[in-house]
């Protein structure tokens, strides 16, 4: 069989750790990056007699996600035990919700290579307790256990298996990511594994119904590792059918540095968790005032604000995908276009370009841009009202950039206002068909080509600074003799 | 007056005592942590005795009766059982598990006492992590039974049974799980108050079964269970099981008539399980009753004789889950030298725990595990709802029902350790209130021909601990079986 006949099954578990100010069942703070258990209490640190009380914050940005997405926001859920044990969880279970989640039934949109959209469901969103962490590092012959993540709330966003590649996956998750930024529920940080997702995968003859055994690949942190994890996965899961052998349900690691994925546990050594309801924790019951209440203070949604750009600013799909990728490069695109409101398409070319190019070789988030819109909006302003070029405004860009002036004081300073005056413009003509009657008399003699040769030496001999429309119609007019 | 009479009174008469400067309170404490040092051979009623700062708290509690600063508690003396955490002491729910563990916070029950100004003198022996009812799991072995002792004295409580039985304090906290104080209280001759689910903060209760465990009192009378109840109850934001109900004034409702009032007798509670002499006992005080202007009616719990096994499946369930944390890793007890992770895990949890937590974990397990959890945990759930519904019907035609708190009075000491499922019919009678949740009372209404103690169980609807006060109130006005204390300790 050749590889074209298989299909790729994938869904994906997204934990987004929710960004409340506190833990989910205590009042440590989740601020990240404090010395090791400085942030667990005695409810953290799992100590007898103590109880968990609910975080209502982080119920109301379940809800605030679950209408995001068009899903059922449970007016009954419950909290259940998962017991298992490990260092790094204190009371030996964690808490979550099994049976009756907050949040089940919704969907998003991602668009593919093709440019259309497909629809990927979402099962269910529910809330949990994250764990701590094991630490290895600078002690040797020993584990270490630091309880400062332990409790952090946390939103497991589980797809259907509707995703059929690895850029699929991407998609979605990407998708998720921006969504989740956009409702202020998640920072979104992948480094500090704000975001992370397992990936469930199989594949199965295309055409077939029924799906093949999966196996889950644990803890991804990085859309990049996504997909190098599960394009690995899928070729070895082809490789062991092809030859004859069969997918063994597991649990598998993506190991980044060799780009492979390797067994973790098998199905029969998976924990048995036992799940059942917490008697600590009365059923979560949510009335329709406190469900509308989060529903007013849902943002425009990206998928709307797309739509909106579109419309409002006659931008292609593409741009305005691109813009809405965060709220905060949406605001600022529009800031931007409030600076020059007859050219959004002229505002979008220098956000997603030379604008984005210079920030992704700073490194830097739109957020912490050393241009405000505001500046980015003046430097437009001049393009637009004919105070410079096109091809000036870059040299600007880049002086703006560099010393955080505004465009005006750099065209000033540099003196790169355009030249504007025909008189003047002629004047730098005469000269130039002056200073070389060579090419003057070819041209009249029939080379047309060298008219270009005469836009670049008006050009050089203003620094740029003529405005080439006037330059073009100034030589056709004077050339001929 | 001589303090050495002192031991003789409640913990109404001591407030009383102490607001009129009869004596102090260092003088009652003294009183008390002397008697609790001088029984420890016999009775072993405490794990820990806190001489040093219950002497300075009842200084301080003179000082604030001496300024008028004092509340109807200040500087009466109490003992808590050890499965409360009391910050700075140790806190070991009888257990090797947490025989080093010195809590860092106070449970609320215990600060809500200690903010009232009673007095803490020690911590009371149990069965381990409330898991008995003989208080013979105890890992600082047994309680004996101050009427006889080579009588157990009930469980899990049976060291604030026996401590108030043989007058070492006035009064002790308890919990009760399937029974863990009114048994012991019944055992022991003492009133045992456990409290609506809900009513009392779980905040630093060490639990055993979450949906069931409820905190409350060990006292001489019900008058005094009223008092501290009014200090102990209410709602805790710490505890999210915990009623946002107002605390009425359990005091002042205590005289109420009981004219008029429909008691309800439980057909399933007076059957050929219990012991003659016990139902003897029952039959008078109902008859107390009947002088006192209530009336009697049969009434029937069809699904009560299931409350033991349903039981016995909730509660070891999420005994298994709520004691996952003893892992060694944080506090408490730890095997020396583990090899790796799995052997500190299994050396840790097979040294640390006994042989009765050990069984009911396993038997946690198993009824939570895949493949049995609807059979067994779901059923008991279900079975639990049938429960609460009969009680609910009967509420409708009576206003309290009555029976025996247990089948027999107090055994011998081995009797049923070698059969658990005997030891587990001794709460027969008294699990079918904390499955459905409600408030129970056991007072002492007489005695066998062997001269031991047996109690009358009163159960209300819910929130209704007013109305068992009351009634229990009138029976003691009227007798004075809650008045006789032990030969050996009078």
């Amino acid at each position: 069989m050749s590889r074209t006949e298989w299909e790729t099954v994938i869904g994906l578990e997204i934990h987004a750790q929710l960004a409340t100010r506190s833990k989910i069942f205590s009042g440590s703070s989740t601020a990240y990056g404090a010395p090791p258990n400085t942030q667990a209490n005695l409810v953290d640190l799992g100590y007898p007699g103590v109880l968990p009380v609910l975080n209502r914050e982080a119920v109301r940005m379940a809800v605030k996600f679950g209408l995001a997405i068009g899903a059922n926001i449970a007016r009954t859920s419950v909290f259940a035990r998962k017991n298992y044990f490990y260092p790094d969880l204190p009371k030996g279970y964690q808490i979550s919700q099994y049976e009756l989640p907050i949040v089940a039934n919704g969907a998003v949109e991602i668009v593919l290579e093709d440019g259309t959209t497909k629809r990927i469901g979402i099962t269910r969103a529910h809330l949990e307790e994250d764990a701590g962490k094991s630490l290895h590092e600078g002690l040797p012959g020993l584990t270490g256990i630091d309880l400062n993540r332990a409790g952090t709330p946390l939103l497991e966003i589980v797809s259907e298996p509707d995703l059929r590649s690895a850029r699929e996956a991407v998609a979605y998750m990407k998708k998720l990511h921006t969504l989740v930024r956009y409702l202020d529920i998640c920072d979104g940080n992948m480094q500090e594994g704000s975001f992370r997702c397992d990936a469930n995968v199989s594949v199965r003859p295309k055409g077939s119904t029924k799906f093949g055994t999966r196996t889950e690949i644990k803890n991804l942190n990085s859309f990049r590792f996504v997909e190098k994890a599960i394009n690995y996965e899928v070729e070895r899961q082809i490789d062991v059918l092809e030859s004859g052998g069969r997918v063994v349900q597991e649990t598998r690691l993506f190991d980044p540095d060799k780009g492979e994925t390797r067994s973790m546990r098998t199905k029969e050594e998976a924990n048995d968790y036992r799940y059942f309801p917490d008697p600590d924790l009365l059923p979560l019951v949510l009335d329709e005032d406190f469900i509308e209440d989060v529903r007013r203070t849902l943002p425009e949604l990206p998928d709307q604000k797309a739509a909106r750009l579109r419309s409002q600013y006659g931008l292609s799909a593409y741009d305005a995908g691109v813009l809405t990728a965060s709220r905060e490069l949406a605001a600022y695109y529009e800031d931007v276009v409030r600076a020059v409101p007859s050219e959004p398409k002229l505002a979008a070319n220098w956000v997603m370009g030379e604008l984005a190019a210079a920030l992704n070789e700073s490194g830097l988030e739109i957020t912490q841009s050393r241009l405000s819109a505001a500046q980015l909006g003046g430097l437009l302003t001049r393009i637009v009202d004919g105070t410079i070029s096109g091809k000036i405004a870059k040299e600007v860009f880049e002086a703006m950039w560099n010393t955080g002036q505004s465009a005006d004081a750099i065209i000033e300073e540099k003196g790169l206002r355009q030249i504007t005056d025909a008189s003047a413009i002629e004047k730098v003509i005469d000269e130039v068909m002056a200073a070389h009657p060579k090419q003057l008399a070819e041209y009249r003699s029939g080379k047309d080509k060298l008219f270009g040769f005469f836009v670049g030496q008006v050009m050089k001999a203003t620094q740029g600074k003529a405005n080439p429309g006037q330059v073009n119609e100034l030589l056709k007019k004077k050339l001929p003799g | 007056m001589s303090n050495t009479s002192l031991h003789r009174k409640s913990l109404a008469e001591l407030a009383e005592g102490l607001r009129k400067r009869e004596f102090s309170s260092v003088e009652l404490t003294r009183a008390c942590l002397d008697r609790i040092e001088a029984s420890q051979p016999q009775l072993n009623a405490f794990i820990t005795v806190t001489r040093e700062q219950a002497l300075a708290e009842a200084a301080q509690a003179d000082q604030a009766l001496a300024e008028g600063r004092a509340g109807p508690l200040t500087g009466l003396p109490i003992a808590h059982k050890d499965i409360f955490c009391t910050s700075g002491v140790l806190t070991t729910c009888a257990s090797r598990m947490l025989s080093n563990f010195v809590s860092p916070y106070d449970a609320t029950v215990v600060a809500r006492l200690k903010a009232a100004g009673m007095v803490m003198v020690g911590k009371t022996n149990m069965d381990e992590f409330a898991m008995g009812s003989s208080n013979e799991t105890s890992y600082y072995g047994p309680v004996r039974n101050p009427w006889n002792t080579d009588l157990v004295p009930g469980g899990s409580s049976g060291g604030s049974a026996a401590a108030v039985a043989a007058r070492l304090v006035p009064a002790s906290t308890g919990t009760d799980t399937g029974g863990s104080i009114r048994q012991p209280a019944a055992l022991c001759g003492v009133t045992g108050l456990k409290p609506t689910y809900g009513r009392v903060s779980r905040y630093g209760m060490i639990a055993f079964a979450s949906s069931l465990d409820q905190g409350g009192t060990f006292t001489v009378s019900a008058e005094d269970a009223a008092l501290l109840l009014r200090a102990m109850a209410g709602f805790d934001p710490a505890d999210s099981t915990s009623v946002d109900e107002p605390v009425p004034d359990y005091v002042a409702t205590l005289n109420e008539p009981l004219r008029g009032l429909k008691i309800g007798l439980l057909k399933e509670f007076f059957d050929k399980g219990l012991d003659a002499d016990n139902e003897r006992c029952i039959r008078e005080a109902l008859a107390v009753y009947e002088k006192l202007g209530a009336t009697l009616r049969e009434v029937s719990l069809p699904a009560l004789p299931l409350s033991v096994p349903a039981y016995y499946v909730v509660a070891p369930a999420e005994c298994s889950s709520n004691l996952a944390r003893y892992d060694g890793v944080r506090y408490g007890y730890r095997c020396e030298n583990p090899r790796d992770l799995m052997d500190m895990y299994k050396r840790t949890r097979g040294e640390g725990f006994g042989a009765e937590v050990k069984r009911r974990i396993m038997t946690g397990t198993y009824v939570l595990s895949a493949g049995y959890y609807d059979a067994y945990y779901l059923k008991a759930q279900k079975v639990r709802k049938l429960i609460a519904n009969d009680f609910a019907r009967a509420f409708g035609e009576v206003d309290v029902l009555m029976g025996p708190t247990t089948p027999t009075p107090a055994f011998p000491l081995g009797a049923k350790t070698a059969d658990p499922i005997t030891m587990y019919l001794n709460d027969i009678y008294t699990i079918g209130a904390n499955l459905a949740g409600l408030p129970a009372i056991s007072i002492p209404c007489g005695f066998t021909p062997q001269g031991l103690p047996v109690g009358l169980q009163i159960v209300g609807p819910h929130f209704t601990e007013a109305r068992l006060l009351n009634a229990a109130h009138l029976f003691q006005r009227e007798t004075d079986w809650h008045r006789r204390v032990p030969e050996a300790f009078a």
